[in-house]
């Protein structure tokens, strides 16, 4: 049983239990780590490394996909296998803008043309190099790029009603096209080296502990307003139309709404979300390459979604985390086995898990509430 | 279309471009001559097959018609015609004398006060029957509207009042999906309500339901006539004898005979049909 909340829109956002929890957990871990990072000392049990402070920044960025494409297939119902395009894309508008930061510094000290422009004995910069030194410029990139994108390829397909299976291979198909296209030394982006050798940002060097910690809080904030963002529309009257158009689209469209637009509205919302998402992922791990395009990427990051629980948004950030978490170490204790273990998780998630590990908790606490009377 | 004659097209000046006919969004059908829907030369064909067979037919403002025949008549297909769905090869179909039907889509249709039900009960399982209703309510339909939506008092209380009608009040915060068969067909009814068309297409509403849920679905629509034009598709004879004024058949893609219930069933071409199925 669900009720529909129509009070103020903080209790509306913030009703449910899980999503409170999320929120409270999320704010405490942006304030803790940090302080945990920069005032104990490293000989204390509570002591955050470096590393860590790094590698939990980069798991925010991946929660915050998560969440972007649980947004569109957990309440709408669109299966996009091609998600990591928009995060790749913010990614490579964050990256132009810390490549132009390079200036002289860069091996041949060109003051204009990063390195592999003038490896490439290119004269001049591309015409979609120019305003990336430009921070504001460069963000607002972030957001519009994804964003066109997926209006414009979003467009074509809900008008054709492309839906289901077909949507997925498609996504595909576009991510894997991007992806060669982005190896292309011609393209302007660096090639299959991507970009990388970045000094600094607004000024602030990348090494430095204040900047990680900085683009750590940076992380978790960008997360905490994109699950905001998206728990305002899924708990609107708009986010009930979704749902509706998930469950039974043609009697959505008979009941008057125009069922493209919907579509095409939240999966530019979402395409958005994972540009900064993959902008946020950049300065963060230093590099940024055509391999984020890879089609198993954007597999995988459906895959954290359905492990963590489809269409309950924080569900989808904690299993993000919690895949995320289990490839950092498998792949240190047993790289080979990786691959293998993805695919089984997927299957038994699948088979066991319909509701991922936030139906498992919910499951296992109307369980316990039973036996307690008796 | 080859160029020249596409371009000489263009300076036809007879010819009404579909834009200069489409009619405003929100524009009421024009009833002033007593008739709400105009079905004219209907032609439909599947592979050949046809599934409507210049069929014509008229339904007046504020009737209540009954539409009857064996399977495989094209009761469904019309249907289809009518909201968007299906786009016939050739006819003319108007809502009022002003809205073009086939120069629109199906959120158009239903948008411009057509509300359909079909023959199986859809209804959003997963929301709550409230909710269900709320998203029926004639209103804002564009995306950002819709996100800032907020119901109002009045607004609110028509639900309620829908819920009464439809006797589904107590189950207002209950899953659609949990409700009976029956239940749920007085929900799809009551979302019809919400969305105020000026005619209902309704798709077999009784079958499936028992006498008792029969008779309530009787009385629902009957209270519905007059305010509204509704037509109904059925099968169940007995149920189109209690509520029917006029009866139309169809027959292989065409009207085989239209009246009262009476003299529909003494004709003997419909006695044939039925008889021989």
């Amino acid at each position: 049983m669900r009720h529909s909340n129509h009070g103020p829109v903080l209790t509306r956002m913030l009703g449910d239990t899980g999503s409170l929890i999320f929120v409270v957990v999320l704010i405490a871990l942006t304030v803790a780590v940090p302080l945990c990072n920069v005032y104990l000392p490293e000989a204390s049990a509570l002591h955050v490394t470096d590393y860590t402070v790094a590698l939990i920044g980069k798991y925010l960025t991946y929660a915050l996909l998560a969440v972007a494409i649980d947004l569109i297939w957990g309440y709408c119902g669109i299966l996009s296998l091609g998600h990591t395009a928009f995060f790749g894309l913010g990614g490579y508008a964050m990256g132009m803008y810390l490549m132009r930061q390079i200036g002289d510094r860069g091996v041949y000290g060109n003051p204009v043309l990063p390195d592999f422009m003038v490896f490439l004995d290119w004269e001049h910069l591309p015409w979609y190099w120019h305003g990336m030194d430009i921070f504001p410029f460069a963000m607002a990139m972030v957001v519009l790029v994804p964003g066109l994108l997926a209006l414009v390829f979003g467009g074509l397909a809900f008008r054709s009603r492309v839906t289901g299976v077909y949507f997925a291979i498609i996504t595909q198909a576009m991510t894997y096209a991007l992806m060669l296209a982005f190896f292309r030394n011609e393209m302007g982006f660096g090639g299959n080296n991507g970009l990388t050798d970045f000094k600094d940002i607004l000024g602030y060097e990348l090494s430095a502990d204040g900047t990680r910690n900085a683009l750590f809080v940076a992380s978790g904030v960008g997360l905490l307003l994109g699950f905001l963002i998206a728990r305002f529309i899924v708990t609107s009257r708009l986010g009930r139309v979704l749902e509706a158009i998930r469950d039974a689209e043609s009697r959505t469209r008979f009941t008057g709404y125009r069922v493209a637009y919907y579509k095409l509205w939240i999966f530019t919302v979402s395409a958005m979300l994972a540009g900064v998402a993959g902008a946020l992922y950049v300065p963060q791990v230093g590099i940024i390459n055509p391999s984020e395009f890879s089609p198993i990427a954007s597999i995988e990051a459906v895959v954290w979604v359905a492990v963590g629980g489809r269409g309950t948004l924080y569900g989808a950030a904690l299993g993000a985390g919690a895949v995320n978490f289990a490839k950092t170490w498998l792949t240190g204790a047993y790289p080979e086995i990786w691959p293998y273990a993805l695919g089984i998780l997927f299957v038994a998630v699948t088979l066991f898990l319909p509701k991922g590990i936030v139906g498992l908790v919910s499951q296992l606490r109307r369980r316990m509430r039973r036996k307690e009377p008796s | 279309m080859k160029t020249p004659a596409l371009l000489e097209s263009f300076s036809d000046r007879s010819r009404v471009f579909d834009f200069v006919n489409r009619p405003a969004a929100g524009a009421k059908p024009d009833v002033r001559h007593g008739t709400i829907l105009y079905v004219e030369d209907i032609t439909v064909s599947f592979d050949g097959f046809k599934a409507l067979d210049a069929l014509t037919l008229y339904v007046d403002a504020g009737e209540l018609r009954c539409i009857i025949g064996p399977n495989g008549a094209g009761k469904t297909t019309m249907m289809d015609v009518i909201t968007g769905k299906t786009r016939p090869d050739a006819g003319r179909a108007w809502f009022g004398q002003n809205i073009d039907l086939l120069s629109l889509d199906e959120p158009g249709v239903a948008q411009a006060g057509i509300g359909r039900k079909f023959q199986k009960p859809t209804v959003f399982e997963r929301h709550t029957v409230h909710e269900n209703l709320e998203l029926a309510m004639a209103g804002a339909r564009g995306v950002w509207p819709v996100l800032l939506a907020r119901l109002s008092g009045e607004q609110a209380a028509h639900i309620d009042e829908t819920l009464e009608l439809v006797g589904l009040a107590e189950r207002r915060h209950d899953a659609a999906g949990s409700l009976s068969h029956g239940q749920k067909q007085w929900l799809e009814i009551g979302m019809l309500l919400m969305q105020e068309p000026e005619l209902l297409l309704i798709d077999e509403p009784v079958a499936g339901m028992t006498p008792q849920e029969v008779e309530r679905t009787a009385d629902l629509l009957t209270r519905l006539a007059g305010k509204r034009s509704v037509v109904v598709v059925e099968h169940d004879m007995e149920f189109v004898r209690s509520i029917a004024r006029t009866v139309t058949v169809l027959h292989e893609g065409r009207v085989l005979a239209e009246g009262p219930m009476d003299t529909i069933q003494n004709d003997p071409r419909v006695v044939e049909v039925y008889l021989g199925e």
